[in-house]
C-alpha cells in the first residue's frame, strides 16, 4: 500500500491551498470553496489514520460522516449569508462588507 | 483483490496464454468494463425504435416503417443524420465546459450500469454499497445540467437548467426515502443482496407505496412525461441543451434514453426481484430473460404513461413533491420500520432456511401490506380532493372567461 | 517507499486531481470554472476514500459534495453574477497569506516526515490490517448508545437548524 505519510502530505498540501484561498480571495463564494477544501483535507487525514491505525473499528469513518454534516450545513448557511449580503449591498467582495469593523 | 465472477476465469485464460498476472487481470477487467458499458449503448438503438413504435400505436399511427424491415433501421438512419449534422458552438460559449457537458451526461449514466446484476453470477461489480452508489452517480446528473445550461451562454438554456435542477434536487428526497424501505427489509445495500432477499416475495408486494414513489421520483429524475417540463419542447424550446447540435446533442439524447431504461432496470432489480425466477440459480442465463421481461414490463408502462399523460406545470411538480410525495414516503418509511420491528417481535419473519419460500414470507408481507393500506387510502383521498378542487377552480375560471351560450350546450344523453 | 503497482499509480493520478483542482480553485478568475475545479478536487478525494477502503464515505462524498454542495455553490455564483469576473482576484494581503501558508506547509511536512510530535506511525511502514470493518458496523456504531447516538442526533438537529436558518436568511423579506 501507499505509505501513510503520502496521504498526510497530500492532505497537508490541500489544507494549505484551501487556506491560501480563504486568506487571499476577495469573493466570498471563493472563500467558501477554500473552506470546503480545508474540510476535505481533514477528511483525508481522518480516513487515512483510520485505515492505517484503527481499521478494526469504525470510529474514523464516523467522524468523517459528522464532518460531512457540518460541511453541508456550513455551505448552506454560508451561501445564504452571501446571497443576503449581495442583495443588500450589491457586492460579495469581502472588503466591501466591513461595516462592523472599527 | 476481490474475486470477480467469470472475470477471474478470463484472467486465468490470459495467464495461460502467457501474460503476466497483473497484466492479465488488467485486461480482463478492461474487457469486462467495455462489455458492461456496451450493453446500454447497444440497447439504446432498439429503445428508440420501441419508444417511437409504442407512442405511434397509442396515437393511432403506424410509426417508423420505411427504413429496413418493419422500420427497424430507422434509429440507425437517425443516428447517421445526427452525426453528419453541423456541430455548432455558439459565440461566447465557454468552449471547454460546453464540450465537457455531453461527456459528463453520457458517462454518468453508463456508470450506473456497473452495479446492475443480470444473473446470480453476471454483475459488473457487486459493490457493498450498491444502492448508495446508484444515488451518488445519479446525483452527478445535476452537474451536467448546470454545466451544460451555463456554458451555452443562452438565457433559455440557463432558465431551463435552473428549472431542471430545482426538479432534480427536489425529487432526490422521495427517491432516497423510497430506497431506504427495501434496504431496511433486506438489511443490506448490496444489489445482489436485495435480489436474494426477494427470492420468496418481491418488495413491490411488501411496500407498494415505496415502489410507486421510487418509480415516480425516478420519472422526475429522468424528465419523462408527465415530468418532461424540463425539456418542454413547446414552451422553453428545449431546456438546458438548446444550443447543442449534432453529435453532442446526440449524446445528451442517448444519455436520456439510457437513463430512462436504466431506471426501469433498477425498478425491476430493487422491487420486482431482478433475475429471480424459477431455476434462476440452477441455470444462471435464465436470469437475463427474467430481468429482461420485468424491465420490459416497466418500460412499456412508462412509455404508455408518456404518450397518454399531459405535461404538468412547474409549480404543480414542486407542490406534488413537497406536499405529497415527501410526507407520504416519510409516513411509509416510519410505518414500515415499525411493522418490521413488530414482525420480528411476533416471530413472523420467515426462518432463514425458509427465506426463499413463498408461503413462509406471507405473514410478514400481509402485515406490511396492512400497514400500507391506511397510507394508500389517505393518499388516494388527498389526490381525489385535490383534483376535484382543481377541477372546480378550472371550471369556474373557464365559465368566467368563456360564458357558454345556451344553444351550444350538449343535449343530454349524448 | 513506493512500490510500483496499480495502487500507487491510482494514488498519483488522484493526487494530481486533488491538488491540481485545488490550485485551480484558488487561482482561477472565473468562479464557475473554479467551482468545476473544486468538483475535480473533491472527486479525487472520493477516489482516495476508495483507495483507503472506505467506499461508503466515497459514495457519500460524491453524493454530498458533488451532488449538493457544488451545485449550491454554482447557484451562489450565478445569483451573484456581476461578481463572477472580478478584476482583482486576490486581495492586498495575498503575498503575506502565500508566505504564511507556505510556511505552514513546510511545518506540516516536517511534522509528517520527521517524527517531531511523536507519531512514528506516520513514518515507519505500519502493519496495515487486511480486515476492515464494513458499512454495517458503522451503521450500528452511529445509533448505538455506546457509540455516536448523541452526536448523530445533534448532527441531524444541526442540519435542520441550518436548513431553516438558510431559508430565513436567504429569502426576500417583503
Amino acid at each position: 500500500m501507499v505509505p501513510l505519510w503520502a496521504y498526510l502530505l497530500v492532505a497537508a498540501a490541500l489544507f494549505c491551498l484551501g487556506m491560501y484561498g480563504v486568506l487571499s480571495r476577495r469573493n466570498a463564494v471563493a472563500v467558501l470553496m477554500g473552506i470546503e477544501l480545508m474540510l476535505n483535507a481533514v477528511n483525508i487525514n481522518l480516513v487515512a489514520f483510520w485505515r492505517y491505525l484503527e481499521a478494526q473499528t469504525m470510529n474514523g469513518q464516523a467522524f468523517v460522516a459528522f464532518i460531512f454534516v457540518v460541511a453541508a450545513a456550513e455551505a448552506a448557511v454560508g451561501l445564504a449569508i452571501v446571497i443576503s449580503i449581495y442583495r443588500n449591498r450589491r457586492s460579495v467582495v469581502i472588503e466591501d462588507v466591513d461595516i462592523m469593523k472599527w | 483483490m476481490q474475486d470477480l465472477c467469470g472475470i477471474g476465469n478470463l484472467a486465468k485464460c490470459f495467464v495461460n496464454m502467457g501474460a503476466s498476472r497483473d497484466l492479465a487481470q488488467f485486461f480482463a477487467l478492461l474487457l469486462s468494463v467495455i462489455a458492461t458499458a456496451t450493453v446500454p449503448l447497444i440497447t439504446v438503438i432498439f429503445l428508440i425504435y420501441i419508444e417511437r413504435k409504442i407512442a405511434a400505436r397509442v396515437q393511432d399511427r403506424i410509426g417508423p416503417n420505411r427504413v429496413g424491415p418493419f422500420g427497424l433501421l430507422q434509429p440507425v438512419a437517425d443516428a447517421i443524420k445526427l452525426l453528419i449534422k453541423e456541430d455548432i458552438t455558439p459565440l461566447g460559449a465557454d468552449k471547454l465546459i460546453y464540450n465537457l457537458a455531453p461527456i459528463i451526461a453520457f458517462a454518468s449514466i453508463v456508470l450506473l450500469w456497473a452495479v446492475i446484476p443480470y444473473t446470480p453470477e453476471h454483475v459488473g461489480a457487486d459493490l457493498g454499497i450498491g444502492v448508495l452508489y446508484f444515488m451518488a452517480v445519479g446525483s452527478i446528473v445535476t452537474v451536467k445540467v448546470m454545466v451544460g445550461g451555463w456554458a451555452s451562454n443562452n438565457k433559455y438554456a440557463l432558465l431551463g437548467a435552473f428549472r431542471t435542477i430545482a426538479q432534480l434536487l427536489s425529487y432526490e428526497v422521495p427517491l432516497v426515502l423510497a430506497l431506504i424501505v427495501p434496504v431496511m427489509i433486506a438489511g443490506t445495500l448490496r444489489m445482489q443482496g436485495l435480489i436474494e432477499a426477494q427470492q420468496g416475495m418481491w418488495f413491490v408486494f411488501m411496500s407498494p407505496i415505496a415502489a410507486l414513489t421510487f418509480f415516480i421520483a425516478n420519472l422526475a429524475e429522468v424528465g419523462r412525461a408527465p415530468f418532461d417540463l424540463i425539456e418542454a419542447e413547446s414552451e422553453i424550446v428545449a431546456g438546458y441543451n438548446i444550443e447543442y447540435s449534432g453529435f453532442k446533442f446526440g449524446m445528451f439524447m442517448a444519455g436520456e434514453f439510457i437513463h430512462a431504461f436504466t431506471i426501469c432496470v433498477l425498478t425491476a432489480v430493487i422491487f420486482l426481484g431482478g433475475w429471480s425466477g424459477p431455476f434462476a440459480h440452477e441455470v444462471p442465463l435464465l436470469g437475463f430473460i427474467y430481468i429482461g421481461l420485468k424491465t420490459a414490463a416497466v418500460y412499456v408502462f412508462m412509455l404508455v404513461l408518456r404518450s397518454t399523460v399531459p405535461r404538468i406545470r412547474i409549480d404543480q411538480v414542486m407542490a406534488f413533491n413537497w406536499k405529497f410525495l415527501v410526507p407520504l414516503s416519510i409516513v411509509n418509511l416510519l410505518s414500515i420500520a415499525t411493522v418490521l420491528f413488530v414482525a420480528r417481535a411476533l416471530g413472523l419473519n420467515p426462518p432463514p432456511e425458509l427465506a426463499t419460500d413463498f408461503v413462509a414470507n406471507l405473514p410478514r408481507t400481509i402485515l406490511l401490506l396492512l400497514a400500507n393500506l391506511p397510507a394508500i387510502a389517505l393518499a388516494l383521498n388527498i389526490i381525489r380532493r385535490w383534483t376535484r378542487h382543481q377541477r372546480q377552480l378550472e371550471g369556474s375560471g373557464l365559465a368566467a372567461r368563456h360564458p357558454q351560450p345556451a344553444a351550444l350546450t350538449l343535449p343530454a344523453g349524448d | 517507499m513506493f512500490e510500483f503497482n496499480a495502487q500507487t499509480i491510482a494514488f498519483l493520478v488522484l493526487t494530481l486531481f486533488v491538488l491540481g483542482g485545488a490550485l485551480g480553485v484558488v487561482t482561477t478568475r472565473n468562479l464557475v470554472h473554479a467551482t468545476l475545479y473544486m468538483v475535480l478536487s473533491l472527486f479525487g478525494v472520493a477516489g482516495f476514500f476508495v483507495l483507503l477502503s472506505a467506499p461508503f464515505l466515497a459514495a457519500v462524498q460524491v453524493l454530498v459534495y458533488i451532488g449538493a454542495i457544488s451545485i449550491l455553490i454554482i447557484f451562489g455564483v450565478m445569483l451573484t453574477r456581476s461578481m463572477t469576473h472580478l478584476r482583482h482576484v486576490h486581495n492586498a494581503q495575498w503575498v503575506a497569506s502565500g508566505v504564511v501558508t507556505s510556511l505552514l506547509f513546510v511545518l506540516l511536512m516536517v511534522g509528517i516526515i520527521l517524527p517531531v510530535w511523536g507519531v512514528n506511525g506516520a513514518q515507519t511502514p505500519t502493519e496495515v490490517a487486511d480486515v476492515v470493518a464494513d458499512t454495517a458496523v458503522m451503521g450500528q456504531l452511529l445509533v448505538s448508545p455506546n457509540g455516536y447516538v448523541l452526536p448523530f442526533e445533534v448532527a441531524s438537529l444541526l442540519l435542520t437548524a441550518a436548513m431553516i436558518g438558510a431559508i430565513v436568511i436567504a429569502r426576500d423579506d417583503e
